[in-house]
């Protein structure tokens, strides 16, 4: 049985990674699962500089998910190089830098950075919806996406990953700028921009007011996104969006990703990539698939 | 280090309000647990409710816990419903904020509502190394619980109400600011009660140990979300830290509340 990925250059183990923003720099999940396993880990999304996030409430539940608005809080490159990669480099996964600026020259002189570090991988984040700047700016337009890519593209080597937003009328479209600028894959989705309200208060609960819906509510969504991209572009996606299980996993590889991440899953079970990657295994089984790529986008449309 | 446990509802009782008492089977989590810290709760299998509950330890034994939460939403209702035998799926011990326990002259405990249940093993803890004064302020009659535990345990306890209907009228930190200095101030309870005791322990150069909470999401300090502000960083300079990892338990003089 071959479980084995390889993801727009990045060999990976199996197809199971950890999404951005939900599972920090690794160390914080180390008590509960054997990181080594993953397929691979993208980091919480870094920053040239540090940034220190919105206020709080950040967090909030919502109808089978939760709306956040983190502001991405992180402590800048300088910092991961330092004290974050050495640790994640113990284990043998993949490390993947999630990578967001407010401008196209911070993502350009992040990225210059990041060519220089022992990573295998780059996920340009052009979907943040919760920071003012940049971002989400870029990532909603054809022209955006593959101005900010392409600019990127020439300066860095390694394999480059664009994730998506939803928050657009025709995701096929970033998905093609993407790939037009030269990215190796795509991962989608991000959240989906969304609002609670204390009905008591009349106020919203997020302090920022939105925040991003993640979670199995935004799995429907998330899986017609990567269906489409997929129809539409050459290069590998990775998709993401609600994955709580192996099941799920599996559906969002035959709707056409070639790699799955686990987000919001972690919070609720800091097992879930784990069990997500024994599950794949036993719907293998079960389907006598001797090859996990066999599935990956094996969809037959009514 | 932290665990995940498939606990089993040992005791099930129903103090007041709405407020629930259960102790459960856990022979990891119990072991490390510090006073102070919390546990992370999935109250259903299924991804509605979401996330997990956050609710602190009120009382660590050898291989039990006791928490005590009020049923506030569909999540704690579920919770409440759990019947003895049943397994529970938690998180624990999270928080690296926990009360620093040692050897005090005078320790004043004070919390508010249902504030006052995590200091409780923190005075289990502080029993023979400190005189322990316990000062907890309900609403009204109707709210004051745990009376008892908290007096076997305390060299002196003060119970006040808002309305007098039960123990002294007015708020409990009116009755801790009347009484000797102690060494240390150890607070849970609402944020105006939390702000005011902050201040005055800063006043009064006494040093105080606050347990704060915010909307949470992992409780592993993964997601970020349960920020609380640095002190000295400024609106236009924000730093946060979070309740999950720097906390719950936060010397009052490190956050801005």
């Amino acid at each position: 049985m071959n479980t084995n990925i390889n993801f727009a250059g990045i060999k990976m183990k199996n197809p199971v990674t950890v999404a951005s923003g939900t599972f920090g720099y690794g160390r914080e999940y180390e008590d509960f699962i054997d990181l080594n396993k993953l397929g691979a880990i993208i980091t919480k999304g870094t920053s040239l500089k540090p940034r220190s996030g919105n206020k709080a409430p950040r967090v909030c539940e919502t109808s089978s998910g939760m709306l956040n608005s983190i502001g991405l809080q992180n402590p800048g490159i300088e910092y991961f190089a330092k004290i974050d990669l050495p640790y994640l480099k113990r284990f043998d996964t993949k490390i993947i830098v999630n990578a967001c600026g407010s401008t196209v020259e911070e993502y350009v002189e992040l990225c210059k950075i990041l060519n220089t570090l022992d990573i295998d991988g780059v996920e340009l984040n052009l979907s943040c919806p919760n920071v003012k700047a940049g971002c989400l700016a870029f990532g909603t337009t054809y022209e955006g996406v593959k101005n900010v890519t392409s600019q990127v593209r020439k300066v860095l080597d390694k394999p480059l990953i664009v994730k998506l937003t939803p928050n657009v009328t025709d995701i096929t479209q970033t998905a093609k700028g993407a790939e037009d600028a030269g990215a190796d894959a795509i991962s989608a989705i991000n959240t989906l921009l969304g609002m609670k309200i204390d009905i008591n208060k009349r106020t919203p609960i997020l302090a920022n007011n939105t925040g991003g819906l993640s979670g199995p509510a935004i799995k429907p969504v998330a899986v017609r996104c990567v269906y489409q991209i997929a129809k539409t572009v050459k290069i590998p996606v990775m998709g993401l969006g609600g994955i709580m299980n192996g099941e799920d996993a599996i559906e969002f590889m035959i709707a056409g990703a070639t790699t799955v991440s686990i987000g919001a899953g972690n919070f609720v079970d800091p097992e879930c990539s784990i069990k997500t990657i024994q599950e794949i295994e036993k719907y293998m089984q079960k389907h006598q698939i001797e090859d996990i790529n066999s599935i990956i986008g094996s969809i037959k449309m009514n | 280090m932290k665990y995940q446990e498939e606990c089993e509802l040992l005791e099930k009782s129903a103090l007041k309000n709405d407020i629930f008492k259960f102790k459960i089977k856990t022979e990891k989590i119990a072991k490390e647990a510090k006073a102070g810290q919390f546990l992370e709760i999935r109250v259903s299998k299924e991804v509605e409710p979401f996330l997990r509950r956050p609710i602190s330890i009120y009382s660590i034994e050898k291989d039990c816990i006791e928490f005590i939460f009020q049923v506030k939403g569909k999540g704690t209702e579920i919770l409440a419903q759990k019947q003895i035998g049943d397994k529970i799926n938690i998180l624990g011990p999270l928080g690296n904020g926990t009360f620093n326990i040692k050897e005090y002259n005078t320790v004043a405990i004070i919390g508010g509502g249902i504030g006052i249940f995590p200091l409780y093993e923190a005075v289990k803890q502080l029993k023979g190394k400190a005189k322990i004064n316990t000062y907890l302020g309900f609403r009204n009659k109707e709210y004051v619980t745990n009376e008892q535990e908290f007096k076997e345990l305390s060299d002196k306890l003060i119970i006040t109400t808002d309305d007098g209907s039960y123990g002294e009228k007015g708020f409990a930190i009116d009755f801790l600011k009347k009484d000797e200095k102690p060494d240390i101030i150890m607070a849970c309870g609402p944020m105006p009660m939390l702000k005011a005791i902050k201040k005055y322990a800063e006043e009064e150069k006494i040093i105080c140990q606050i347990s704060l909470e915010e909307r949470m999401g992992c409780g592993l300090g993964a997601c970020l979300g349960c920020a609380v502000r640095k002190a000295g960083s400024t609106d236009d300079n924000p730093d946060y830290w979070h309740v999950c990892k720097a906390g719950p338990v936060f010397y009052s003089t490190n956050v801005e509340i």
